[in-house]
Order: structure tokens, then sequence, then C-alpha cells
């Protein structure tokens, strides 16, 4: 008996462990949760409960009628993963805007859809459709996570962990290599301390959008080229948009106006499809597609699910 | 009117107030002189006056030294036409400082057995302080250099210069009597690099009227960028550069998108001695916030609705004032009431409330610390917010004369210790020292003829009644 809890003891973490990597998204949501709490904790201008509850109430509504709409399985992580992005990116001057802002994203998910995928990254789209609709009522506060290297450290501790396990390390290191690379490059071409550029990158929006909205597996291209490639054109139009015509939300509107360049990237470079169904993305809960709609799923060409 | 692309450029000029700054010098752009001597500008102060892409900026800054020494050097990106550059009257600035200044708030406790509440405020904003003149001619030279626009506004003789060469301009420059920090070629060519002009103003002492004063210049232009260039100012650095940032919208606070925006600790009880030194309080709060954000915060301290405050430090700015600022969204017709200043919440003056939210935003920096040019962003948040402290003066009576005032007693001790609390974690002063002045002054236990309080013992102790 005393060896047997013993063994029960020790193995009680990697069970707790195997439980969590079943889905890659688990991860997601324990990283996206502290995120969330440091920006409650230590921001003046930051992210809120109630933000998080309006954000929540939105997606899961709009989840729950799409899934009846289409027939798909209601599927509540995803959801919270958007409702999560949302209160920590999106600042907005009353409640229903989080609430609206779920309802787009999740509502364009299952709405907009190229050959069983859906086009844009739900957070990213309905922060960016707000924004266009609601002009100053809402907006993004890049600077407020201020500079603390902890939180950068913490947040790519459990960012590593989560593409590791949804193997979307390359659209996270294309983009933020990228976006890096021409960062540094006009600073040395301007004759600019490097520290303008270090400053610019320890943003912990960035850091947010890199790891957990541009790496959205399931708007992004299936093969590691179209997804580096992808990533490339995204960090490009960002550094553009912050550099040229001070475009607000810069990477995230990057990200929603490149969206449409997902299903050419497919197209130009098809990838082999053992990439996304071999067992072990059955082990992370990403062969299934809680927004696919039986018997539309990969009717080409984008479809109004049942909306 | 041509538009100005990119006004990137903030600079300041001598004048006025600001008691709390730190002697150390600041200015948004730098400061050029023509002698070694010292060159101390306090602080500077920016009103932004932004809507959409219009802007009107207002730049002011404290400055202590020989009138002809003074010059200042913005970049710009466009070159503005003689109709977009203004100066304008100093009172403008020190008004907009006064009436977002953090306040200090005072209450009169009431008989305890017969209640009434006295309310009374006392500002923080300073009279301002003159800052003398200077001049300084400027010839033109061949280095690469050309002289795009000169024009007389005011007092100033104002030049727009564009260049291949940093080197070439800092060396024109040089010669021209403006007096260029040592390292500046890397900022200055960056900002060349960038399509940027630099706009360069020096004071014409005939055309100036002598009185010490150096109105602000102002320069209306639109551009998409909503920034303010400091980098010039941390070249020549003597430590921590001041900056207050004033800024007024349509729609709402103002925030950085490149630095985190945090507010001043505000809305608490702080002992009575305060009253005497809040300059002192005011400037040790700030850098001790500072500190606790490791230097790398904007500070708001002020967010408000113009058309009123509550308590007003200073009555809201008028809608002629307003204008003058460059708010250019004021309809015509609208008229100002004269403002008669009375207790209480403040309505503007004028017959309509104003549509103007106003944010006082205050950096202190280096080079290290903010490497990169501000960059702000108008957000829809219309949430007031205030810099306010509380002086609550006790009721000093006989506390045996009821039951309530011997409770009342009871509980102003306690409420003494929080305010020496809340006043060391605010400032980072020694709480005892806080503790003996207050008790120096009056205000604690022994003072009342209270009995101390027996220190608690330890719960072991009671717990079997063996202590």
């Amino acid at each position: 008996m005393y060896c047997l809890s013993c063994m029960d003891v020790r193995d009680a973490p990697a069970g707790a462990f195997r439980t969590l990597n079943r889905d890659a998204r688990h991860w997601q949501l324990i990283a996206l949760s502290g995120l969330f709490l440091i920006s409650v904790y230590t921001t003046d201008f930051g992210a809120r409960p109630p933000q998080l509850i309006a954000a929540l109430t939105g997606t899961l509504t709009a989840q729950i009628a799409c899934s009846y709409l289409t027939g798909a399985r209601f599927e509540w992580k995803s959801a919270a993963i958007t409702a999560l992005s949302l209160s920590i990116l999106l600042r907005a001057v009353a409640p229903w805007m989080w609430f609206a802002a779920g309802l787009i994203a999740i509502g364009t998910k299952f709405a907009i859809r190229w050959r069983g995928k859906h086009l844009f990254n739900p957070a990213c789209i309905g922060i960016v459709t707000l924004c266009l609709l609601l002009d100053r009522d809402v907006w993004v506060s890049p600077g407020q996570w201020g500079q603390a290297p902890l939180i950068a450290a913490w947040a790519m501790a459990f960012a590593a962990l989560v593409l590791s396990s949804a193997k979307r390390l390359d659209i996270a290191l294309g983009f933020f290599g990228t976006f890096a690379a021409i960062l540094f490059a006009r600073a040395a071409w301007l004759g600019d301390p490097m520290a303008i550029p270090l400053h610019q990158l320890s943003s912990g929006t960035l850091l947010v959008f890199t790891f957990f909205m541009i790496t959205d597996p399931r708007s992004t291209p299936d093969s590691r080229a179209g997804r580096v490639l992808f990533a490339a054109a995204v960090a490009a139009l960002t550094a553009w948009f912050i550099i040229g015509p001070n475009v607000r939300a810069a990477p995230l509107m990057a990200l929603a106006a490149l969206s449409g360049l997902t299903p050419v990237f497919d197209w130009l470079l098809p990838a082999h499809r053992f990439e996304w169904d071999t067992s072990s993305n059955v082990k992370e809960g990403r062969t299934y597609d809680e927004t696919e709609t039986p018997g539309r799923g990969h009717s080409p060409g984008p479809v109004i699910a049942g909306l | 009117m041509m538009k100005l692309r990119h006004l990137a450029g903030a600079t300041a000029l001598g004048l006025s107030s600001l008691v709390f700054s730190t002697p150390a010098s600041a200015f948004c752009g730098f400061y050029v002189a023509k002698a070694d001597t010292d060159l101390f500008n306090d602080a500077s102060k920016v009103a932004l006056v932004r809507d959409d892409e219009r802007t009107v900026i207002t730049m002011a800054s404290d400055y202590r030294g020989e009138a002809s020494d003074f010059a200042m050097v913005v970049p710009v990106v466009d070159i503005p036409e003689r109709e977009q550059i203004n100066v304008a009257n100093p009172a403008l600035i020190e008004h907009l400082d006064e009436y977002t200044a953090p306040r200090l708030v005072e209450y009169h406790d009431e008989n305890p057995c017969d209640r009434r509440l006295y309310e009374r405020m006392a500002t923080s904003a300073p009279p301002p302080e003159p800052a003398p003149m200077m001049d300084g001619a400027m010839e033109a030279e061949e280095l690469g250099v050309t002289i795009e626009a000169e024009y007389e506004v005011g007092e100033y003789d104002i030049l727009i210069l564009s260049a291949e060469e940093s080197d070439g301009l800092i060396t024109w420059l040089n010669q021209n009597d403006y007096r260029i920090p040592e390292g500046a070629e890397e900022v200055v060519g960056s900002y060349l690099k960038q399509g940027m002009k630099f706009f360069v103003a020096k004071v014409n002492l005939e055309r100036h009227d002598g009185s010490g004063f150096l109105r602000p210049i102002q320069v209306a232009y639109e551009d998409e960028d909503f920034m303010l260039p400091i980098r010039l100012g941390t070249v020549n650095a003597e430590g921590k550069q001041e900056l207050f940032v004033f800024t007024i919208t349509r729609k709402g606070r103002v925030e950085t998108t490149n630095y985190k925006t945090v507010k001043l600790p505000s809305n608490m009880d702080v002992p009575i001695f305060v009253k005497d030194e809040f300059a002192e309080f005011y400037k040790d709060m700030f850098a001790h916030q500072v500190e606790k954000e490791n230097g790398k915060a904007v500070f708001m301290e002020y967010a408000w609705d113009m058309s009123w405050c509550d308590p007003c430090a200073a009555e809201p700015l008028s809608r002629s004032e307003l204008k003058e600022l460059g708010v250019m969204w004021l309809e015509d017709g609208g008229q100002d009431q004269p403002g008669i200043t009375r207790p209480g919440p403040m309505p503007r003056p004028g017959p309509q409330p104003v549509d103007a939210f106003v944010t006082r935003l205050h950096v202190r920096y280096d080079g290290e610390t903010f490497p990169q040019d501000l960059a702000f962003q108008v957000t829809g948040d219309r949430q007031n917010y205030q810099g306010r402290y509380v002086l609550r003066h006790p009721w000093r009576g006989d506390f045996d004369q009821c039951e309530e005032a011997r409770d009342y007693a009871d509980t102003l001790v306690s409420r003494w210790d929080k305010e020496a609390e809340n006043l060391a974690k605010l400032t980072g002063w020694d709480e005892e020292d806080i503790k003996q002045k207050m008790a120096d002054g009056g205000y604690s236990a022994s003072a009342l003829n209270l009995p101390e309080p027996e220190p608690e013992k330890p719960w072991w102790q009671r717990l079997w009644g063996n202590g």
C-alpha cells in the first residue's frame, strides 16, 4: 500500500500533464489566463474581469448558435481562447463592445470559410471589425504592458510550450523574425541605437499577437513554406503600417488584410496530408474542426454557413 | 494651405512656471546655445490639440538662462507655411497647467457631537516665474544645408532647414551660434534620413518687447502620426528630462502607444503637514512612482471633460482660450460668460458645455528609459481622473463631551497611522520620520492625551493565560 501510494503521487503530475497535453488549446488557455491576470494586476488601463465576461458571453452565444445552426459539435475551448484574446487586446468604452466582438469573432469563424478552414483568426477579425465600425470607441493599447522583461519571458516560455504542441513555431518565428529583421535593418540604416528596435519588439501586444493569434492553425496555410511566407508577408505589412501611415492595431490589421492569402498559399503550396492527419494531431485535438459543417466543410470558396 | 505632414517636432520655449520640476534640464528638442554656461531648461510643456489628423502644437518650457542663448530646434517633415505658425500667449499654457495640476483637498472634521463639514481646496499650481530672453543672428552657409523657408513670427526668427548630411547641418548650426551638443549627429542623421526638415527658431531682440517672456510657438499641421519627438532632448541630457504633455481632443483620453501609461496614485488621505510642503510632496511622490515603474512609464495626472471640474484647481479654460490653443472644432458663436470662482463643482463658464477632453501626461525620461519618440493615440475613454490628495483636519475639543467624541478620538489615532503609511508609500519618505513630524504638529495619541494603546500580547500568551 505504501509503495502504491508512492507511485500514485509520482504519477499524478505526469497524468495531469498527459490530460492537459491531450489538447494544445489547454496550454493556450492556461497561458492566456496568465496573461489576462498580469494585465488585470499590473496595468491601469488593461484587461478587467467584466470585459472577459462580456467577451465570453459573446463568443459562447455565437458558438452555441452556430453549432446549433450548422449541426457542428459544440466546443467551448476555442470560444474561451477567443474571449481571452479579446479581453487582453481590445479596449472599448462600453461592455457591449466586447460582447459584439465575441459575436463577430465566432460568427465569422463559421460564416467565412474556404475548403473547410475559416479564413480569419476569430479574435483578430472581431477587433478589426470593431475598429473599422466604431472608430475611436475601441482601440488596442500596444504600450500598456510596460517593458517588463518578466512578462516577455513568461509569455515566451508558455508560448513555446503551446507551440511545440501545436507545431506552429515556424509561423511565430517567421513573423517575429521578419518583423525584427525589418526593424533592426531600418535602425541600422537610420543610424539609430539598437535600443529602439529592441524597445519596439518588447511589446506585450506583439507577443500575444505572435504566439496566440497569427499562429492560429486553422486560419494559416497548411504547408510550412506557405506559413513562413504568409508570416513574412504579415510582418512586412505590419512594419509598413507602423513606419508609414501609422495604422492603429497594425499587426491585427495586417493579419486581417492578408488573411485572404491563405487559400492562395494553400493552392500554390499544397501541404502533404500527413502534416495534419497524423496520429499526433489526434492527440493534439486538431484533426477535427468543431466549426466544420457536415457536408459543407470542403466546399470551394467562402460559404455562409447557415447564418 | 500646404499640408504639414509629419510635424515630428516639438521643442520648447523659455517661459513660465512649474515649480515642481526637478533641477534637471528638460526639453523635447535639444537646446542650443552660444555660451558654455549652464543652459538649464527645467520642464518642457507641450499642448497638443488633436482632431483626426489635424493637430496644433504649442511648445513652452522653463528657461532660466540668458535670453540671447536661447534657441530651439525641432524636426518636422514638411515645410510649414507662414500662416501655420503662431506665437501664443504664455498664460494659455499656464492656465492649462493650473487647471490640470494635482490638487490638495481639505476637510474639517465636524464636532462628533454635532456634525458639519467644510471643504476647501488648495492647488499645487504655483505662480509663474518669468524667464529671460535671447537673441542670435544666423548666417546662410553652404554645407549641404538649404534654407527652405524663413519667417518672422512675433519675436522669433524662424528657419526651416533641410540638409544632405547631419554633419553639414550641425556644422552650419554651430557656425550660426547654435551650440549643438556632442553626440547629436546620430539623432539628427536619423531624422534627416527619414526625410525630415529642421525648424529652428531664435529670438530677434529688435522685435522683442523686452518683457522677459518668451512666448510659446504654435504650429498647425495635419499628419497621420500623432507623436512628439523627444530624442533630441536626450542628447544633451543633464540627467533626466521633464516633460508635460497636455492633450485636448473631442473624443477622450490620450495615451502613449509605445510606452506604458499609468495613473499617478490619487485620492489618498495624507497628513496635514503636507499642506505646507505640497510642492515637495508632489516632487518626491512623482520621483518615487517613476522609480517604482523603473523609469519607464508615462504618468497620467489628469483626464477630464473641459466643461467642468471638481474640485477646481483653476477655472476651466474659456472658449476663447481653447480656440487660441488650437481647438479647431469649436463653432463660432459660442460665448463665454465671465467665470465666477465659487466653491464646489465648477461648470465651465459659458452657455453650453464645451466639447473638449483634456489629458495631462507627465514624463521623466532619458535616452536609456525612453529610446524612442513618444507616440500617442486618442481613445474613446472619457472617464474623469485627477490627482487629488486629501487633508482631514481633526476636530479639536473636549473628547469627554460625549460618547461619540471618545470613539472619535480613538479613530483619529488609527487614521493618522494610515495617513503616515499612505504618505510613506506615495513618496518613499521614512514612515517613522513622518510620524514624528505628525506628533510634533500635535497629531499623535499623546497629543490627544489618550493612553498609549498597550502593545497586543502574542496570541500564545493569551492562549493558556500564562503570559
